[in-house]
C-alpha cells in the first residue's frame, strides 16, 4: 500500500452518458479504516462513481487511485465489491458459488472453507449451503452475496446499497458486521440513498446530487453545522415556563423546546434539573441527514 | 491457480452437469443403437431363416409358357382359365396370379391380379415374373449362361482417369463426398450446441448482473478466454463421446451391412481435419462469445449466432466444384477465408490433397483471425456487457475496440 493512508482517491473524475452528466468533477479521499458514505438520492451518479472506481467505467476525465495507485489486476483481490445489481448463478449451490467467487479473488482451500461456514452460521444461512440459489429467497440470496464480497478478506470493501430490500433483522444484522469489519481494520465504502439508515455507520460522508458533491466531511461536524437551536425532551409532570424556550412543539411521546439563539442546550437543562423535574429523555436536536439533504438542495436552488 | 484456468473449470464442470448437455451427448450414441436395433429387427423379421415358397398362378393363353417354373423362392403355377385361378387365389393357394394374353407376342401386356393393397407392383415379384418369362421366350434356343446374361445384362462400374490416361487412385466417391459431409455434419452441430452453451452463459450472466462482480474480480480478456476454453472443452468432450460412438457403430455396422464394407479414411487427412476442427471450433466460440456480449437479449443473439453458423456451411454449397476440381479458384479462396477453411480444406484434403503453401497460409490466417478475435472480443465484451437494453451500433463497437 506504498505506506498510504488513502484508501482511494478521486479528483476531478467526470463522466457523460450522452446528454447526462452523470458525474461532474467529483473530488473526494477515503482514508484506511474508516467507513466513508456515498450518499445522495435515487440517480444521483452513486453508482457511476462506484463503477468508476472499479474500472467498470472509463471516466471522461480525472483520475481513481486505489490503494495508491490506478487500479491494478492484482489490487482486485483485495477489494470486495456488492453491486447494486444483484445476481448469482441461479443454478449452483450456495457453497460452490462462494468457492468459485472466492477463486476468482485468488483464495481457496480450507481457511476459506471455514471462513464461508463461519459467515454462513452468523447469518443463518448454514442450513442452506448446499441448496441451489434459485431455492433462496431474495433476502437470503443478498446475504450469500455479502458473503461473497467480503469472504476474501478484503482490504477495502464497497458496497452499493448493501441493506435495500432487507428486512429490519437482516439490516441490523449487516450493520453488525460491517461495524466488525471497520474493527478489524477494513476500509469501507457505503453507498446508499436510505440517509438515515447510515448515520450511525459512516465516519465521513460524500452527498451528491445529480452528479454534482453537495456536501463532503466529516459526519459529525456536518451535523453540527447544521444542527437547529432545538432541544427534544421528555418529562414527568408539568413543564411550565422555562427561560429561553421561544416556543414548544408537542410530537407525541416527546416535546420539542426552540431555543431564543442566546440560551445553550446546557442552561435549560440546569434549569430542569434546579426545579426537580424528573427528565427522561433530553437531546440536542441534530437534523437527520436526508433533512440536510434537503436543506442543501434548497439552499443551491436559491 | 490462474484466474483464466478457474474460468474455464468451472464453465466446464457447470456445462457437463447441464441436463440439455447430458441429453444432446447421449443422443447420438442412443439413436444409433437403437437404429442399428431396428436395423437389425428389420433384417432379422424380413428374412426369416427358412424363406416360404411363394406361389404365383399363371394363366397361359398365348402358349408355351409351362417351363422355368422356379425362380429365386417363387414356384409359378399353371391354371387352366380366369376362374379356376381366381378360386384359387380366394382360397389362398396362391399368392396372386397373371394371365399372358394370346396376343402377348405382339404387345407384351400381362395382367396381374392380386388381393394385396399395393402402391405399385413388388420390384421381387416384377423381377420373378420377367425372368419367368425371359427364360421361356429364349431359355429353349440358348445356352444357360446366355440365358443368365439375357436376365440381367449389366453389372456397371466406372473407373476415373486423368488427362494422362492414368486410371486414378482413388476411386471411392462415396468416401469423397461421404467425408466433408460427416465433419461438416458434426463441426456445425458442436458450433451449435458449444454456441448456444456459451450465449446462454453470457447472456445468463448479464441477466444476472453477475459481470459486474467477475469484472471486479477478473479481467475481460482473462473471462472470454476462460469461457471460450472452458465451453469449448466441454464441447470437444460432446464430439469425441459422438465420434466414438460412430467409430464403434461403424465397426460393428461394417461387419454386419455389406454396403458399408471397404470405408476408410487415409490418417494424414484425419489429423488434419482434427487441427482444421479445433481452430474452426475456436474461431466460432470467440465469435459467438462476442455477439452474446453485444446482443441484448438470449434470442437476438441466438438468431445472430445461426446467421454465423450458416456461413460455416457455405462450402457446403460448392461441394461438387470443390470435390471434382480440388484447384478451382474459388476452392482455394475459400481454403484461405478462416471461416469457410475447415470444411473446404477437409473436402480438398479428402480428395486430392492441398497444396503446402496454401495450407500453411490457411492455418496462419485461421490462427490469426482466433488471436484477433479474442483481443477484440474481450474489448466489445468489456464495452458492451454493462450496456444492459441497449444495443451498440457498428461505429460504437468499432469505438470500444480503438478505445478500450
Amino acid at each position: 500500500m506504498n505506506g498510504n493512508s488513502k484508501a482511494v482517491e478521486v479528483s476531478k473524475v467526470s463522466k457523460r452518458f450522452g446528454d447526462v452528466e452523470a458525474a461532474k468533477d467529483i473530488s473526494f479521499e477515503v482514508e484506511s479504516g474508516e467507513i466513508f458514505g456515498l450518499i445522495g438520492p435515487n440517480g444521483a451518479g452513486k453508482t457511476t462513481v462506484i463503477r468508476m472506481l472499479m474500472e467498470i467505467i472509463k471516466p471522461d476525465s480525472g483520475d481513481v487511485r486505489i490503494l495508491g495507485e490506478p487500479l491494478q489486476e492484482a489490487t482486485k483481490n483485495v477489494i470486495g465489491y456488492l453491486p447494486e445489481e444483484r445476481g448469482l448463478y441461479k443454478k449452483l449451490t450456495v457453497v460452490d458459488t462462494l468457492s468459485y467467487l472466492a477463486a476468482l479473488k485468488g483464495t481457496s482451500g480450507s481457511a476459506t472453507r471455514q471462513r464461508a461456514t463461519m459467515f454462513l452460521e452468523r447469518t443463518g444461512m448454514l442450513l442452506h449451503q448446499h441448496k441451489k440459489v434459485e431455492e433462496l429467497s431474495k433476502g437470503m440470496a443478498q446475504l450469500i452475496q455479502f458473503i461473497a464480497t467480503i469472504l476474501h478478506d478484503p482490504q477495502l470493501v464497497i458496497l452499493d446499497e448493501p441493506f435495500y430490500g432487507l428486512d429490519p433483522v437482516n439490516t441490523r444484522l449487516l450493520k453488525d458486521m460491517v461495524s466488525e469489519l471497520r474493527k478489524q481494520g477494513k476500509t469501507i465504502i457505503l453507498s446508499t440513498h436510505m440517509m438515515n439508515e447510515v448515520e450511525e455507520l459512516c465516519d465521513r460522508i460524500l452527498m451528491i446530487n445529480k452528479g454534482q458533491s453537495v456536501l463532503y466531511g466529516n459526519l459529525s461536524e456536518i451535523k453540527a453545522c447544521y444542527r437547529t437551536d432545538s432541544v427534544f425532551i421528555s418529562v414527568d409532570g408539568h413543564l411550565g415556563q422555562i427561560d429561553g424556550v421561544v416556543s414548544t412543539k408537542n410530537h407525541g411521546t416527546h416535546q420539542e423546546l426552540l431555543l431564543d439563539g442566546k440560551t445553550s442546550p446546557q442552561q435549560v437543562l440546569a434549569s430542569l434539573v434546579n426545579r426537580n423535574i424528573t427528565v427522561n429523555r433530553f437531546e440536542v436536536a441534530t437534523p437527520a441527514l436526508s433533512e440536510i439533504f434537503i436543506e442543501v438542495v434548497r439552499g443551491q436552488h436559491e | 491457480m490462474n484466474k483464466t484456468l478457474i474460468i474455464c473449470r468451472h464453465e466446464l464442470l457447470v456445462t457437463l452437469k447441464r441436463t440439455s448437455f447430458i441429453l444432446a451427448t447421449l443422443a447420438v450414441p442412443v439413436l444409433l443403437i437403437v437404429g442399428y436395433g431396428i436395423y437389425q429387427g428389420v433384417q432379422h423379421w424380413y428374412h426369416p431363416t427358412e424363406p416360404e415358397t411363394k406361389a404365383i398362378g399363371y394363366v397361359d393363353h398365348a402358349g408355351g409358357f409351362d417351363e422355368y417354373g422356379s425362380q429365386f423362392g417363387v414356384a409359378l403355377v399353371s391354371l387352366p382359365d380366369e376362374d379356376k385361378a381366381t378360386q384359387a387365389l380366394v382360397s389362398r393357394e396362391i399368392a396372386e396370379y397373371f394371365v399372358i394374353p394370346e396376343d402377348y407376342l405382339s404387345t407384351g401386356l400381362i395382367s396381374r391380379y392380386t388381393m394385396q393393397r399395393e402402391l405399385e407392383t413388388p420390384q421381387s415379384t416384377f423381377e420373378r415374373i420377367r425372368a419367368f418369362l425371359v427364360s421361356n421366350l429364349v431359355g429353349t434356343n440358348v445356352t444357360p449362361e446366355v440365358l443368365e446374361r439375357a436376365k440381367t445384362p449389366v453389372g456397371l462400374t466406372s473407373i476415373r482417369m486423368d488427362e494422362n490416361g492414368e486410371v486414378m487412385g482413388d476411386q471411392e466417391p462415396f468416401l469423397q463426398f461421404a467425408v466433408p459431409y460427416i465433419f461438416g455434419l458434426l463441426l456445425m452441430l458442436s458450433i451449435f450446441f458449444a454456441s448456444g452453451f456459451l450465449l446462454q452463459s453470457i447472456s445468463e450472466e448479464k441477466d444476472n448482473r453477475l459481470m459486474e462482480v467477475l469484472l471486479s474480480s477478473v479481467s475481460a480478456r482473462q473471462l472470454l478466454v476462460g469461457k471460450v476454453l472452458g465451453l469449448g472443452a466441454a464441447g470437444l468432450f460432446q464430439i469425441a463421446v459422438w465420434a466414438i460412438s460412430i467409430w464403434v457403430f461403424a465397426d460393428v455396422a461394417l461387419s454386419n451391412i455389406p454396403d458399408m464394407s471397404g470405408w476408410s479414411v487415409p490418417p494424414s487427412a484425419l489429423v488434419l481435419a482434427l487441427v482444421y476442427y479445433v481452430m474452426g471450433y475456436l474461431l466460432f466460440a470467440v465469435i459467438m462469445a462476442v455477439l452474446g456480449s453485444i446482443g441484448t437479449t438470449a434470442r437476438e443473439s441466438q438468431s445472430w449466432s445461426s446467421i454465423v453458423a450458416v456461413t460455416t456451411m457455405l462450402p457446403m454449397f460448392f461441394i461438387s466444384i470443390i470435390v471434382e476440381n480440388p484447384n478451382h479458384a474459388l476452392a482455394v479462396v475459400l481454403t484461405l477465408i478462416p471461416t469457410t477453411a475447415p470444411l473446404t480444406a477437409v473436402m480438398r484434403l479428402s480428395s486430392e490433397g492441398i497444396p503446402a503453401w496454401q495450407l500453411g497460409l490457411s492455418l496462419a490466417l485461421l490462427a490469426s483471425a482466433i488471436v484477433f478475435f479474442m483481443w477484440a472480443g474481450a474489448k466489445v465484451l468489456r464495452a458492451c456487457l454493462l450496456m444492459y437494453g441497449k444495443r451498440p451500433n457498428l461505429r460504437d463497437i468499432t469505438r470500444y475496440i480503438r478505445e478500450a
